[in-house]
């Protein structure tokens, strides 16, 4: 792929803290590689800010391999940016081209309320994980990895649900702010192992019930969660996630 | 866990939502079928013989009462469910996601069920209400019972353009709101098979538009004389 340099405007999403009103700030920047990635042109960006004595953009990041969940940027009306299976650490300003205009927002649910600029607060999700997102297991000598047999079907299926992040992208996409997407991915990770199963029941229903505590909206099925998810977690997860809802609570004894 | 507590949870909304729809799925194959005897091109004699036959017996008249209070349901909890999805984001985008993500019709199904209350509203004071409680014209069948001329209604009815063009647009919030929500219901009841969704899926499609269009072509086929 061939290299270029570009010049770009930025429109992005500027507040101080959770309680004061935000707004947008227009910035241009110039000499942008294509082979940066989009942090890295925030870094350019805010290398300047600091240097001009302002405030840079605060902006959250961590591993910067696609693999933590940090990174949470709403670029151009969609989570994690224009690239298909995708986080704003790994999009890379090829994505652009010279002279474009690129909007910037940060996650926006009440759930996930801003604590600066792009930065928002997602301890929502690691509360519903609290609930009952882990297995209850005696400290000890570790078992045998191959003591409890698991049949492949199930073992790739749950991997792939296990790929989920955390990142907040579902809860973005959605125009109901549900976080649907990431519990029935923790939950089907869990229910399609041996090792899960003992707490299936309680744990669905412990999730849920704190999913609703936070205040995230219900599932209506429109499937936006899943274009935006950059580890291409299957809504048919929230499919099964229905289904152990329903079976854990009609057949609860009280 | 009690009841109310599972009824109440997101997704127990959302299972009333399903087992309401899929209620009025099996309540329109009825209803569809029943007024498509009107191509029999009769007079109406097998439609009004069959409306007929649903209004006067038990069973299906205490089906009724259940339609009506499923049906009842399903739009407070959808325009409730409605409210509430909407409270959550707070401070909007900017730029929406749109239809990258998702189709219109599947981020719209507040907005299409109201029009298709708005339109049973209409529909019911129509034909439901004149059958049930008001002055109609009577009609004599093969076997000489005396019955409601429903049929004389429709055709009645169905010579005001501006009425047929109400139907079909009546129609086509239906065609909408059942192609998103026909797969939205087995989904959220629980399946999760890929082999079952896919089914479902085209299923729902079809269905959809063969009812839809089914019932879209009643009205037009009065209008133009096509049934007499
Ligand atoms: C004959 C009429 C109707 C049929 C057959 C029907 C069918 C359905 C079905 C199958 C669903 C999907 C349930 C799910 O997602 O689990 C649904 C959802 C919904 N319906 Fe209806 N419906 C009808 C009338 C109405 C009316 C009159 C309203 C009025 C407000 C309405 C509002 C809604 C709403 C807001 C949803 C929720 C959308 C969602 O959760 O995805 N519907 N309907
Ligand atoms: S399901 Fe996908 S979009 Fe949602 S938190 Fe997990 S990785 Fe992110
Ligand atoms: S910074 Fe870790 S996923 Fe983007």
């Amino acid at each position: 792929m061939e290299h270029y340099n570009m010049n770009l405007t930025l429109k992005v999403w500027r507040q101080r803290n959770s309680k004061e009103k935000g707004r947008f700030e227009t910035y241009k920047v110039e000499n942008i590689s294509s082979e940066m990635s989009f942090l890295e042109m925030f870094d350019v960006l805010n290398e300047k800010l600091i240097t001009e004595d302002k405030e840079p953009i605060a902006f959250d990041h961590d591993c910067r391999e696609g693999i933590c969940g940090a990174c949470s940027m709403y670029i151009n009306g969609k989570p994690h940016g224009p690239w298909k299976a995708n986080t704003v650490c790994q999009l890379h300003m090829r994505a652009f081209n010279d002279g474009d205009t690129i909007v910037v927002e940060p996650w926006r649910a009440k759930a996930f309320p801003v604590i600066k600029d792009l930065v928002v607060d997602r301890s929502a999700f690691d509360r519903i994980i609290q609930a009952g997102g882990f297995i209850s297991v005696n400290t000890g000598n570790a078992v045998d990895a191959n003591a409890i047999p698991v049949d492949k079907e199930s073992a790739d299926k749950s991997f792939a649900a296990a790929a989920c992040i955390g990142c907040g992208a579902c809860v973005a996409a959605c125009k109901n702010s549900s976080a649907m997407l990431f519990v029935s991915a923790k939950v089907a990770h869990l229910s399609l192992l041996p090792q899960g199963s003992p707490e299936r029941k309680t744990r669905v229903v412990a999730m849920i019930n704190q999913m609703d505590k936070e205040g995230f909206g219900a599932c209506t099925n429109t499937n936006a969660c899943e274009a935006a998810c950059p580890k291409e977690i299957l809504v048919t997860n929230i499919g099964r996630l229905n289904h152990e809802y329903m079976t854990a609570t009609f057949t609860a004894d009280k | 866990m009690t009841w109310k507590q599972v009824f109440t949870s997101s997704i127990g909304q959302k299972i009333t939502m399903a087992l309401t729809g899929i209620s009025l799925i099996l309540f329109l194959v009825v209803h569809v079928s029943v007024n498509a005897c009107i191509w029999f091109n009769d007079g109406g004699q097998i439609f009004n013989g069959a409306a007929n036959f649903l209004g006067e017996n038990a069973v299906p008249r205490i089906l009724e009462v259940g339609l009506f209070l499923f049906l009842i349901l399903h739009i407070v909890q959808g325009l409730v469910l409605e409210a509430q999805n909407r409270s959550r984001r707070g401070v909007g985008y900017a730029i929406d996601y749109g239809n990258r993500g998702s189709t219109w019709y599947s981020r719209s199904m507040g907005l299409l069920g109201t029009l298709l209350l708005l339109f049973l509203i209409i529909h019911l004071i129509d034909f439901w209400i004149p059958s049930r409680f008001g002055v109609m014209p009577e009609t004599t069948l093969a076997d000489g019972k005396q019955v409601h001329n429903l049929y004389s209604l429709m055709q009645i009815r169905f010579q005001q353009g501006w009425i047929v063009i109400i139907y079909v647009l009546g129609c086509i919030s239906l065609l909408y709101h059942l192609l998103h929500g026909f797969y939205s219901a087995f989904k959220t009841a629980g399946v999760y098979n890929k082999r079952y969704l896919i089914l479902i899926r085209w299923a729902g499609y079809l269905f959809s538009i063969i009812v839809s269009l089914g019932f879209a072509m009643m009205p037009v086929s009065f209008y133009f004389g096509w049934v007499k």
